[in-house]
């Protein structure tokens, strides 16, 4: 012991050293980018491309790089490249609302579980494995079907089954947390149970929470897909399911109509995972060492 | 015990939401009818009982599920049961078709990764998890499509099986198989890329206990300490995994079903929300429940006979 350097002399905020090691997984970084671009994209994409979705600007079914069209003309002659910019939109908002749904309902839920134990856990817990056991995207297309399918319907449906994960994290945090001495000290100067709680208990349980809350942003982007895909979607919203559930019967003329869209959902949500990844190493350092 | 108080659960709930969502089944017979005025609709009404008490009805429901009447289907004019009872198989089968296929495949390259920890083949299931968990199965389902009974003709485009191919026992499940390689790869993918991922982590974790290196010391191969001792021990995680995961493999099947026109229970639950006929669907939604919780108790069987610490907690 012979110098303290810098940095511990220095209060630190927590999450510095979380930040740094984010920076040094590569591979997040660069998802981190290209996700940036994809709300860029989202944000003023329409105002630079300014091509409406809906319009018939050319013949159905001219190929990508034809005709001055990057991505072609899908079944109806509109183009797609503004198709994927408008879609970008919809799976951007709707995977951060659904996702703050989301962690709204299971933080909420896995806190009173995991801090009040007894009869609340046991009742909470047992409604959280009701929710395992209805098929999510079932349970979301009925949501959507007998209430009807505006982006907001889209949005309840998706948060309201996919809760449980978050639930179930947080709970397993509170239970471990609130054994430890500064949440008795804090209990015994006073502190009344919300502010336990919410002030003392939930800053320690983020980290966990602030990466499961990633991932699902990439899982209600794909559920938010799925549903377009089928059909249940907002008729007068362009999303990138939608485009390629309205453009599936023509695979074999056109199959570049449902390989760009679905690309689009897959690279913005395969830099949603490597983010989540990158997240968690930062995180949660001792994983890693697995 | 448990598995009937949750079944009971999803009755309550699909009854309530048959109640909250706009229109009753008085609305959609006079709809198929042509209209109805006021008079008639209550009429209806008191024929089906839609007047009485919530409570009163809730019990009737309740009842009338538990003896496997989920009542009737006016778009399809038949019951739901019998509906469903006809998609069922086709479900179960690509259902546990793809589950098997994903665990046995995910926990072989989970544990052929985790030996070589920095090998190609390691970076390779790393990678191949991402794409599973990152591509929409309803989009990797249709590139297969496009590849593989497109434009090299192997597979069929759609359906269960052949019309034409009928009579011969062994034709027939050759050509159900043939139908079902590509739905059941796309609905896997997902799942597969879940275990290869957990199984190499366990398989990695085991690998370092004491008793392998026991095992080492006394001089058995590798071969011998990966499948006969190390295998037991990190499988009951992934089992555990992919009971939590029947849900969601039903709920790909929905859309797997859909892309290669699959005549199961997905296929009939859109068909029957397009048509608005919310009997078919609640239905539905009560035999995916169960599916699932079926699902669950198999998984706790099956984790019973693999790890006999399971047996003596449980």
């Amino acid at each position: 012991m012979s110098s303290i350097d810098e940095d511990t002399v220095k209060a630190r905020h927590p999450f510095a050293e979380a930040f740094e090691m984010f920076f040094k997984n590569y591979a997040a970084v660069v998802a981190l980018i290209v996700l940036g671009l994809i709300v860029l994209m989202a944000i003023f994409g329409p105002t630079l491309y300014p091509v409406d979705p809906f319009d018939m600007v050319w013949m159905p079914f001219s190929p990508p790089g034809e005709e001055g069209f990057l991505f072609g003309t899908d079944y109806l002659g509109r183009d797609l490249v503004s198709m994927i910019i408008h879609g970008s939109r919809v799976s951007i908002i709707i995977g951060l609302s659904a996702a703050f749904m989301t962690v709204f309902i299971g933080v909420t839920i896995g806190a009173m579980a995991g801090f009040y134990r007894g009869w609340v856990e046991e009742v909470l817990m047992r409604i959280t494995e009701f929710f395992q056991v209805l098929p999510t995207l079932l349970f979301a297309m009925v949501i959507v079907a007998l209430f009807g399918a505006s982006l907001t319907m889209i949005t309840i449906a998706i948060g309201a089954v996919s809760w449980t994960a978050v639930a179930r994290i947080t709970r397993t945090e509170f239970l471990r947390i609130r054994e430890l001495e500064y949440v008795t000290a804090s209990r015994a100067s006073g502190a009344n149970n919300f502010v336990l709680m919410f002030r003392i208990i939930l800053p320690n349980a983020l980290p966990p929470i602030i990466v499961q809350a990633a991932l699902m942003v990439g899982s209600a982007i794909l559920f938010e897909a799925g549903l377009s895909f089928l059909g249940l979607t907002d008729p007068n919203v362009v999303s990138w399911g939608q485009v390629i559930g309205s453009n599936r019967s023509y695979l074999l003329d056109a199959g570049y109509t449902v390989t760009i869209p679905g690309a689009a959902i897959f690279i913005t949500v395969l830099c949603i995972s490597l983010v989540g990844d990158g997240l968690n190493d930062a995180l949660n350092p001792k994983l890693r060492q697995r | 015990m448990y598995a009937c108080l949750l079944l009971l659960a999803v009755i309550v709930l699909n009854f309530g939401m048959m109640h909250l969502a706009p229109g009753d089944v008085a609305d959609s017979i006079s709809q198929s009818m042509g209209g109805a005025d006021e008079e008639v609709l209550n009429e209806i009404r008191a024929t089906y009982g839609l007047d009485k008490p919530f409570i009163v009805q809730l019990g009737s429901y309740i009842g009338k599920v538990l003896r496997f009447d989920l009542g009737y289907s006016f778009f399809y004019t038949q019951p739901v049961t019998k509906l469903i009872f006809e998609k069922l198989p086709a479900t179960l089968l690509l259902v546990l078709s793809a589950q098997f296929l994903a665990l046995v495949v995910g926990v072989f390259l989970g544990v052929y990764s985790a030996q070589r920890p920095n090998g190609i083949s390691s970076h390779f299931v790393s990678f191949f998890a991402l794409f599973g968990y990152s591509a929409p199965v309803f989009w990797s389902g249709l590139l297969l499509l496009i590849g593989f009974s497109l434009h090299i003709q192997w597979f069929p485009v759609a359906g269960m099986r052949d019309v034409t191919i009928e009579g011969n026992l062994w034709e027939e499940s050759i050509d159900i198989v043939r139908h079902m390689v590509l739905p059941v790869i796309s609905l896997a993918s997902i799942f597969l890329a879940l275990y290869s991922r957990l199984s190499r982590a366990t398989m990695m974790e085991v690998l370092g206990s004491d008793y392998i290196r026991t095992a080492k010391s006394k001089g058995l191969t590798d071969r011998e300490i990966v499948y006969k001792h190390a295998l037991k021990n990190s499988l009951s995680p992934v089992i555990t995994l992919a009971g939590l995961q029947f849900s969601a493999v039903v709920s790909g099947a929905v859309l797997v079903e859909s892309v290669f026109s699959w005549p199961g229970l997905g296929t009939l639950a859109f068909d029957s929300i397009i048509a608005r006929d919310t009997p078919t669907i609640l239905g539905i939604l009560f035999f995916s429940a169960l599916v699932v919780i079926v699902g669950n108790l198999l998984t706790d069987l099956t984790l019973r006979l693999v790890d006999p610490r399971v047996r003596i907690s449980g």
